[in-house]
């Protein structure tokens, strides 16, 4: 409780014991040594996903997902602009909150990242092989994909549930309506196929309408089960900051989606509506976009034993379930506890009357003390989330006194108080939500920054620090600036990912339908008021290398990189160009950059990325005829 | 990154080779410190080929492989971005040509050849993901191309 006092002004708060004497050694990556760690970290308000070095905690690299980014043209180009098409239309941003990598037998296997996106509820699959986003689903009758996506021991499923309860199937009521039982939540099961990826909804759930936060879903004993956080179980519509906290304590959702699927298979979900995207980008070639209506429904009523309330203390946050798969720790941001929930106790107690203490939507409430494990009494303020070392030991972020408690699972005892500079939000251990954490680095994921670094405006940039947790007591190491908003991060051991990278698409496999293999075939197509100019680049020339087109003309530039050697983009912009930012196109790659030929003139067009000693020279003209 | 590459590669040029007289396609005009590399082999995975009669049906493959890979920067009667081919087979050995295709980022690193090359043309010659067997048909159309 001594670290309370740490508050926002806090002067030269790393030089303090918790900060390791040679930290500096112990992040430094000599020149040509490479990261132990690869760091992803979500965008927050930025859409995007960052990827850092650990333990020098260098941006790599910006994962566009969510939002149009025009260093690459991600969003932009005939190619990728589908992937962000959705039911209210082309939305080119999102708020991407959670990170969750896919997994083989609880374990992590180096296959694909999923994130969420809240705003527009959506949900992403990134390719490791090429650190590109594939796919995006768009999540029906959500609003607000907060809770999401959070996987299964084997990625069977995504589960994704809504932040915003709201009628359901929309509909304009009153807002008072909200407590009368017109608002209600949905949990959605998103199929992943095991070898492609591929995403789908499978099946719904009606939950009640209450605010539903975040998840995790069992390992081993409890594979069947994924845990879901509520607040405002008031179903408070109006000053919810205070309407929303009076309850002692709100829920976590323990849904049994093998229960689920089941019932699906019994014929006892049915047919709702809901309109919904899912785009999805096949190696080089342009995104299928495709629109589709309906999904299976169900209520809890229709099966039971598929859904039960945890009481937890107080507008939790976090629910994670530690390696073994026995322990469901709440985050609860407003309690003085952290509570530990008992997969044991739950199997237990869960069908047995006098352990209930009520029921919401046919779902029996389990009565708390019932499933308790345990309670870490008074380990801070503001407990959010947990994460495991794989030895025995759970980390908790605590908001509110900034710091991160280390306690042992089993006595509940707390070991250790790790100052965080400041408002610290999710935490991330390597495989830390997985069975198997490989408990070397923490790093926690902080809000504010006042005075830690140069000050760049009245906006600071977030913030992220690294820890060492391999011995005894954890160590603070150093802290970087972040992009956008950071949530939540997966870190995956380099190992397994280093020697899968892709290098290039190879020009032989190129399916693109207007992609050409050789200079011989660069042309210029004039279809109407269309033209197509199929262009090829090497370095350091395009071909065709001069175009005559007339004001007015639709011009798709088709753009094919000859080069098939690693880390030879080629860059394509035109100047002027009022719509279309930069194309960065990869080795083998075709992609579209769209024109329309603007007043007669002549129109320079050039490679934007560096590519040899000639670069300069890559450029060349379109003449535009009256 | 990639100038500050190629300015690391350019830097490895050493002031000796860079004085030579820019080495000529043609074949004729060869100073005299590049005659010890006169039947390099070059540096790379082939070590031997046996160069047979002519063989069509691969020379074929190869013209295919050629102009998907090739032809955007070499041509035979003219140096475009990289050098002319005319002639290629005579004044090299089929080992140096295949590894050249196969390994041009070592060659024109360590290969006194491939550097003068390099200095001349001044464009790094690109690793285009050609298999050895697919050097070898290239190699063979290079060979019927010479022949004409």
């Amino acid at each position: 409780m001594i670290l309370i006092g740490l508050g926002y002004g806090c002067k030269g708060g790393a030089a303090t014991a918790a900060l390791a004497s040679d930290a500096a050694k112990r992040v430094y990556v000599a020149p040509g040594e490479k990261d132990e760690v690869y760091a992803f970290l979500s965008g927050g308000f930025s859409g995007q996903m960052s990827v850092y070095g650990i333990p020098s905690t260098r941006l790599f690299k910006i994962i566009p997902v969510f939002s149009v980014f025009p260093e690459n043209g991600y969003g932009y180009d005939e190619e990728t602009k589908n992937m962000l098409r959705t039911t209210n239309g082309y939305v080119p941003w999102d708020d991407s909150h959670h990170i969750e990598a896919s997994m083989t037998d609880g374990k992590q296997d180096g296959r694909w990242l999923f994130m969420n996106a809240n705003n527009s509820p959506r949900l992403a699959r990134i390719d490791l092989r090429s650190f590109e986003t594939k796919e995006i689903i768009e999540i029906p009758n959500s609003a607000g994909n907060h809770a999401s996506p959070f996987a299964t021991e084997n990625t069977e499923y995504l589960m994704a549930a809504t932040r915003f309860s709201v009628p359901i199937p929309q509909a304009s009521v009153p807002i008072e309506n909200f407590s009368k039982g017109d608002f209600k939540g949905t949990v959605s099961m998103v199929k992943v196929d095991p070898k492609s990826g591929r995403l789908s909804i499978e099946l719904q759930i009606l939950v009640p309408g209450f605010d539903y936060d975040l998840s995790h879903c069992g390992k081993g004993k409890s594979h069947d089960w994924c845990f879901f956080t509520s607040y405002n179980s008031e179903q408070a519509y109006k000053m919810i900051e205070v309407g929303a906290s009076k309850n002692d304590k709100d829920y976590i959702l323990a849904f049994n989606w093998v229960r689920a699927k089941q019932c699906l298979d019994q014929g006892k979900a049915s047919n709702f509506g809901g309109e919904y995207y899912r785009n999805y980008l096949p190696e080089n070639q342009p995104a299928i976009s495709e629109k589709l209506s309906g999904v299976k429904m169900l209520q809890p009523k229709d099966c039971p034993g598929v859904m039960y309330y945890m009481p937890t203390p107080k507008s939790p946050h976090g629910t994670d379930v530690d390696p073994t798969g026995e322990y469901i720790v709440g985050g609860g941001k407003l309690a003085t506890v952290i509570p530990v929930h008992s997969f044991s106790k739950l199997m237990d107690v869960k069908d047995k009357p006098e352990h209930r203490s009520g029921m919401i939507m046919d779902i029996p409430i389990l009565k708390y003390e019932s499933t308790l494990a345990g309670e870490v009494k008074k380990p801070c303020l503001g407990p959010l989330h947990t994460e495991f070392d794989g030895k025995g030991y759970a980390y908790t972020s605590c908001f509110v006194s900034s710091e991160v408690v280390k306690w042992e699972l089993g006595t509940w005892e707390v070991e250790q108080h790790l100052p965080a500079y400041y408002s610290v939000g999710h935490l991330s251990i390597v495989g830390g939500s997985s069975k198997d954490p490989y408990g070397k680095y923490l790093i926690a994921l902080n809000k504010i920054t006042k005075d830690r670094y140069l000050p760049v405006g009245m906006e600071l940039p977030q913030s992220a620090q690294l820890y060492d947790i391999s011995g005894g007591k954890a160590e603070l190491l150093s802290d970087f600036p972040t992009v956008g908003e950071p949530h939540y991060s997966q870190m995956i051991p380099a190992k397994l990912l280093m020697d899968k990278a892709a290098k290039i698409y190879p020009l032989e496999e190129n399916k693109h339908p207007y992609a050409i293999k050789n200079e011989k075939d660069a042309r210029v197509v004039r279809e109407g008021n269309t033209v197509r100019v199929y262009m090829t680049q090497i370095r350091s020339h395009f071909k065709p290398d001069t175009i005559e087109v007339r004001s007015g003309d639709t011009v798709f530039f088709h753009v094919t990189n000859l080069e098939q050697d690693f880390d030879i983009p080629h860059g394509f912009a035109v100047g002027g160009a009022p719509e279309m930012p930069n194309l960065l196109i990869m080795p083998g790659q075709t992609r579209t950059f769209k024109w329309k030929a603007p007043k007669p003139g002549i129109y320079p067009f050039y490679c934007t990325d560096f590519c040899s000693a000639l670069h300069q020279e890559m450029q060349q003209y379109i003449r535009v005829l009256p | 990154m990639k100038i500050i590459k190629n300015i690391i590669k350019f830097g490895k040029i050493t002031p000796v080779l860079l004085g030579l007289i820019a080495f000529s396609y043609c074949g004729k005009e060869k100073p005299a410190e590049a005659e010890s590399s006169v039947g390099s082999k070059g540096i790379g995975p082939v070590t031997s080929v046996t160069l047979g009669t002519l063989d069509e049906g691969m020379a074929q493959k190869g013209k295919q492989n050629f102009e998907t890979k090739c032809s955007a920067c070499h041509k035979f009667e003219e140096k475009v971005v990289g050098p002319a081919l005319k002639g290629v087979t005579e004044r090299r050995t089929p080992e140096w040509i295949m590894n050249m295709i196969l390994n041009p980022m070592e060659m024109t690193q360590k290969d006194p050849i491939a550097q003068e090359l390099l200095a001349e043309h001044l464009t790094q010659m690109t690793f285009q993901n050609v298999q050895e067997s697919e050097a070898r048909e290239i190699l063979e159309y290079l060979r019927k191309m010479d022949k004409k």
